[in-house]
């Protein structure tokens, strides 16, 4: 498991972009890893100036609840920033960086995501 | 510039505060800063160690952040061991000499453990540091039955512990009370009472002599009263004695029983060392709490930057729960000050104990104790340390509000700007209303600005409060709105989407709002939509609106799974049916409960076994119970006149109907109903929302009653109903309510904020003043009409089985759920277990 990593990453490919509802969560099993995979629409009301990554995929453990359920939370945005609300007891996290906006010392990790020819790939760190 | 050198001893709570307030201040540029700390890890957060074993981690208890050691040389793990005064060094256990311009002591205590002989044996405990905590884990594995030898504030704490640990617990204490220290002997008596009545046994004034092998336990205790006690794991929390042991051989002044002497500026009797937190004595006193140590690192951080820093002392009192139960203690508790005199209240029915303590010219408060309800507490303790004048009759302060005692609190405005509001950052509520000035205008900004309410929390309602008071004061309107997303209450938005039948969030966000939304918007949006159109919730639009439980039809348990409700309308249920939910719990390895609502709970299915589930249960003919919506649960009956012998009229028939007349309606918050065939009231319908009950002459209805966390009694709204007037009149309230109401508010909190009460409600539902009568029948009939089961259209939907699957790119099973048998049944493993699986299944 790897963020923000500049090693050569490895694209591997999840699913159909029409695999996912807007605004629902889906989780994929990547390299081992539980992925939360969430599909906010383009730019909603107003916001046409920042165009803003459609796509985020974060870890799905929640680190406080312990469960394996980040992707059956509510995404939206707080304060303009896209995030996701823990489905037990709600913690918001960052879906940009998986930064938890109530406790800065947790986060979850992120994966690099993107679509190729209406497919879904995410990214993992190609170094064993 | 050369850096003068400053070590410091000890990475504690009070050592970590120290650094980060002397960084604050710029610190990091005069000084070369080395930080010795004993403990392996740097600090964590002592006060919620508890949450350790709740599997709060080491990380998470941290209470570093990012950059707080940048520039600073740590040493972990390396006790200092000695100080040479003349020469200005440090030597540590590992050898190391490190020489100091100046020098903090911030060593903490340590536990103490009375000389029993025996003390030494295995399983024996303190509780203090993580290692502490993961010996206790590991012994509670072993043990069935744990003493805790204390039973002061941490000794109850610990208790706490053992009993979520699984164990047996007691609590053995010296003295004749708990919590001698903060409490007097009402108090004492009471907290005792109620913690017995939580399983834990409590041994006061036994005095532990030895500790010798037991026969059916590891230990046994034997006390001076020639009783004994066995058990096998034995934790001691008699007391903490501050660590001055370097102190004391490098010759600094200690008091007489101990701690190092420091003056209001910190500084010990060598002007150049200091000492802080709990190793520290000032006016012979050792403060055993984290807010009085922050204290002292401020002042210390200040002194040695040129500063005119000053400790002043602190205030002792406190307010916690402890086993569930509140407690809070106040000042003089105990009511020592000469001439004072005290007023006590207790309700032995409701189990609470309540005392105040009160100068002999009755005009100020010096103390209080209060067990069972700390509602008070808040304003006793600023009438306490201000020092503002008592009211005429005092007493009312601490008396319950139907005897006249409401309204005498103590409103924010009476605060003097010298008002502690926060006492862990010390924030007065002249500090609060300077950031509000300064155009801190939410809670969040308040918090961040002041840092108030961000230590134990406990001052979380008195900040709001101060700051509401404030807001009001500035002529600004209180925020009412919903969230950053919406600026109407739900009242609004519902109207909104009425009136402009709007069918969805985004055309409602687009019309009305701005941004995303988020998960407070969102579901009350869903809830809003749905009491208007009822469409299928799942329907792609309206999905992703959807809180945790309605996402998929059942309610999350905490490893991610869920339990499965159908429904049982009235608690009335064929020995067939009974025997489907048996087999399918059986064949889906699903653990059983029934639960207070006259239902049977299957707990534990994967996301993915729910459709097969639910289309085996929808085949034997059962229907979704709503358990994970804010909608209409149960219709509680009793077995009424077809069976009963004092039966007047047929409860459980009522039941069915209304259950089946309600099933399915979206409101702000869930609905309970209870249907009863006498007066004799077995189906307790006087708590429910809605209540009905037989009566000679047709039925009477009683509305907005609540159980759980604040439970109201029922208003009679009608009498001697018959049928079809009493459907009209629930429709009509139900209506009236999802229309109204604010979100999550359930209908005993709405009425008593509705304008007018009870008189008001007649009008509305019996009289028809607001001539809205038929509208909201026909909405609702509505309603009733277009109900469908959420679980058979989910299974209608080809796609549904695909959208619960755990993973969308392999049929892999979630990992995370790990289960273990008890009274056999399946149940999720604890954190422990789950490690212990997890080392089993390695090898
Ligand atoms: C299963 C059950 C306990 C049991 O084993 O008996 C239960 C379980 C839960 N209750 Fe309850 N309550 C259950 C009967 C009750 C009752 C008794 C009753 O209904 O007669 C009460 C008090 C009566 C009342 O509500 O007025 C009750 C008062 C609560 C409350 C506090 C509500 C309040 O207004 O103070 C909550 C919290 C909330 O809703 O915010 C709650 C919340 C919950 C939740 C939903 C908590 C959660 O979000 O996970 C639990 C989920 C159950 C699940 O996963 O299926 N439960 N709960 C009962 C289900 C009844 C049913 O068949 O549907
Ligand atoms: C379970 C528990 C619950 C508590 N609950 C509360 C509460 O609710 N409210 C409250 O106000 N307080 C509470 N307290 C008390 C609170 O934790 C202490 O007041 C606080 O931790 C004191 O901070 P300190 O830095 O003085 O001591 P500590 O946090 O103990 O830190 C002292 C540090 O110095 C280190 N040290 C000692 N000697 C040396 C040496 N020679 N060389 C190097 N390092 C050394 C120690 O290893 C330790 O890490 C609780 C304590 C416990 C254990
Ligand atoms: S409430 Fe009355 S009718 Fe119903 S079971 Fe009790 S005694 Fe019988
Ligand atoms: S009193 Fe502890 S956070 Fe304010």
């Amino acid at each position: 498991m790897s963020t923000e990593t500049t090693n050569p990453v490895r694209w591997i490919d999840i699913c159909g972009l029409d695999e996912l509802t807007p605004n629902v969560g889906t989780a994929a099993l990547v390299a081992g890893e539980q992925v939360a995979i969430f599909l906010l629409p383009p730019a909603a009301s107003g916001a046409e100036s920042s165009p803003r990554p459609e796509i985020y995929a974060v870890g799905n453990h929640d680190p406080f609840g312990g469960a394996n359920v980040i992707s059956r939370g509510i995404v939206g945005d707080l304060n303009g920033e896209a995030m996701v609300a823990s489905p037990l007891y709600k913690q918001h996290f960052r879906l940009a960086d998986g930064h938890c906006l109530e406790d800065d010392r947790v986060r979850l990790p992120v994966w690099p995501i993107r679509v190729v020819e209406g497919r879904i790939e995410i990214g993992v760190a190609s170094a064993e | 510039m050369n850096k003068s050198k400053l070590v410091v001893i000890g990475n504690g709570m009070v050592g970590h505060h120290f650094l980060t307030a002397l960084a604050e201040r710029g610190g990091k540029d005069q000084f070369a800063i080395t930080v010795i700390g004993e403990e392996p890890h740097t600090a964590y957060d002592r006060v919620h160690l508890s949450e350790y074993f709740s599997g709060r981690t080491l990380e998470q208890l941290s209470l570093v952040e990012a950059g707080d050691f940048d520039q600073i040389e740590l040493l972990l793990g390396d006790p200092a061991t000695a100080i040479d005064r003349s020469k200005k060094v440090v030597t540590t256990a590992a050898g190391k000499s490190l020489a100091y311009d100046q020098l903090v002591l911030a060593t903490g205590s340590y536990p103490f453990v009375p000389p029993v002989p025996g003390r030494e044996r295995e399983q024996c405990y303190v509780y203090r540091t993580i290692e502490d905590l993961d010996g206790i884990m590991a012994g509670a594995k072993r043990s069935r039955v744990g003493v805790v030898v204390g039973g002061g504030l941490l000794g109850l704490e610990a208790a706490n512990a053992l009993t979520n640990l699984g164990l047996e617990a007691h609590v053995v204490e010296f003295a004749p009370q708990l919590m001698g220290v903060q409490l007097d002997q009402g108090g004492g008596e009471m907290l005792r009472r109620k913690i017995e009545a939580l399983g834990v046994t409590v041994h006061t004034g036994r005095n532990t002599k030895e500790i010798v092998d037991g026969s059916e336990h590891l230990h046994r205790m034997n006390f001076a009263d020639g009783q004994s006690l066995e058990t096998d794991l034995i934790l001691f929390s008699a007391g903490i004695r501050p660590q001055d042991k370097l102190a004391a051989e490098s010759g600094l002044v200690l008091g007489e029983r101990g701690g190092i002497e420091i003056d209001d500026g910190c500084r010990t009797s060598d002007p150049d060392i200091y000492a802080i937190g709990e190793c520290a004595l000032w006016q012979g006193r050792i403060f055993g709490l984290v807010a009085p140590g922050y204290q002292m690192a401020k002042a210390a951080a200040e002194v040695l930057l040129g500063g005119e820093g000053r400790f002043r002392g602190a205030d002792m009192s406190t307010k916690l729960k402890l086993l569930g139960v509140e407690v809070g203690s106040i000042g003089d508790a105990h009511g020592r000050t000469e001439g004072s005199y005290s007023y006590q209240f207790q309700d032995e029915r409701s189990e609470s104990y309540k005392r105040m303590v009160v100068s002999a010219d009755g005009t100020t408060l010096l103390g209080a104790v209060l067990v069972g309800d700390t509602s008070a507490y808040d304003t006793l303790l600023q009438y306490a340390l201000n020092g503002i004048e008592l009211p005429d009759s005092p007493e009312a302060l601490i008396l319950p509000a139907s005897s006249g005692g409401a309204e005498v609190g103590l409103g924010p405005d009476k605060l003097p700007a010298t008002a502690q509001i926060c006492s862990c950052h010390d924030v007065t509520k002249g500090a609060i209303c300077e950031a509000m000035d300064n155009g801190c205008r939410d809670l969040a900004s308040l918090k961040s600005v002041t840092k108030a309410s961000t230590g134990c929390g406990g001052c979380a309602a008195l900040l709001k409060s101060v700051f509401d008071a404030e807001l009001v004061k500035r002529g600004i309107e209180v925020n009412t709105d919903i969230c950053e997303h919406f600026g109407y209450t739900r009242q609004a938005l519902f109207h909104l989407i009425q009136v402009e039948e709007i069918r969805s969030f985004d055309e409602l966000i687009q019309k009305h709002g701005r941004g995303l939304g988020c998960e407070i918007c969102k579901p009350a949006v869903a809830s809003c939509l749905a009491s208007c159109w009822n469409e299928y919730v799942l329907e792609p639009p309206h999905a992703g609106l959807q809180d945790t439980n309605d996402r998929f039809l059942a309610n999350m348990q905490k490893d991610g799974t869920y339990s499965v409700v159908p429904r049982v309308a009235g608690g009335e249920i064929t020995p067939d049916k009974l025997i489907v939910l048996g087999e399918v719990a059986r064949d889906f390895g699903l653990y059983t409960k029934v639960t207070g609502g006259q239902r049977i709970d299957l707990f534990g299915a994967r996301m993915e076994q729910l459709p097969q589930i639910w289309s085996r249960l929808i085949a034997a003919g059962f229907e979704t119970g709503h358990a994970y919506a804010k909608s209409l649960r149960t219709v509680k009956s009793c077995v009424g006149s077809t069976w009963c012998r004092y039966g007047i009229d047929d409860s459980v028939g009522l039941a069915i109907e209304l259950e089946n007349r309600y099933k399915g309606l979206r409101s702000p918050h869930k609905l309970k109903m209870g249907v009863s065939g006498c007066t004799r009231e077995c189906a307790e319908a006087q708590s429910k929302d809605v209540g009905v009950i037989a009566t000679e002459r047709g039925w009477n209805l009683y509305v907005c009653g609540n159980g759980g966390m604040k439970p109201r009694h029922t208003d009679l709204l009608a009498t001697d109903l018959d049928r079809a007037t009493l459907i009209r009149y629930i429709d009509r309230f139900l209506m009236f309510y999802v229309r109204t109401a604010d979100r999550l508010q359930r209908t005993s909190v709405w009425f008593e904020g509705l304008e007018g009460g009870l008189d008001y409600l007649k009008a509305v539902v019996i009289d028809d003043q607001l001539g809205l009568g038929d509208e909201l029948e026909r909405q609702m009939q509505h309603l009733v009409e277009t109900y469908a089961c959420e679980w058979q259209r989910t299974l209608d939907d080809d796609a549904a089985a695909r959208r619960f699957r755990a993973f969308v790119n392999t049929d892999d099973l979630d990992n995370g759920v790990v289960r273990v048998v008890e009274r056999g049944q399946p149940r999720p493993a604890t954190e422990q277990e789950r490690r212990d699986l997890a080392v089993t299944s390695d090898n």
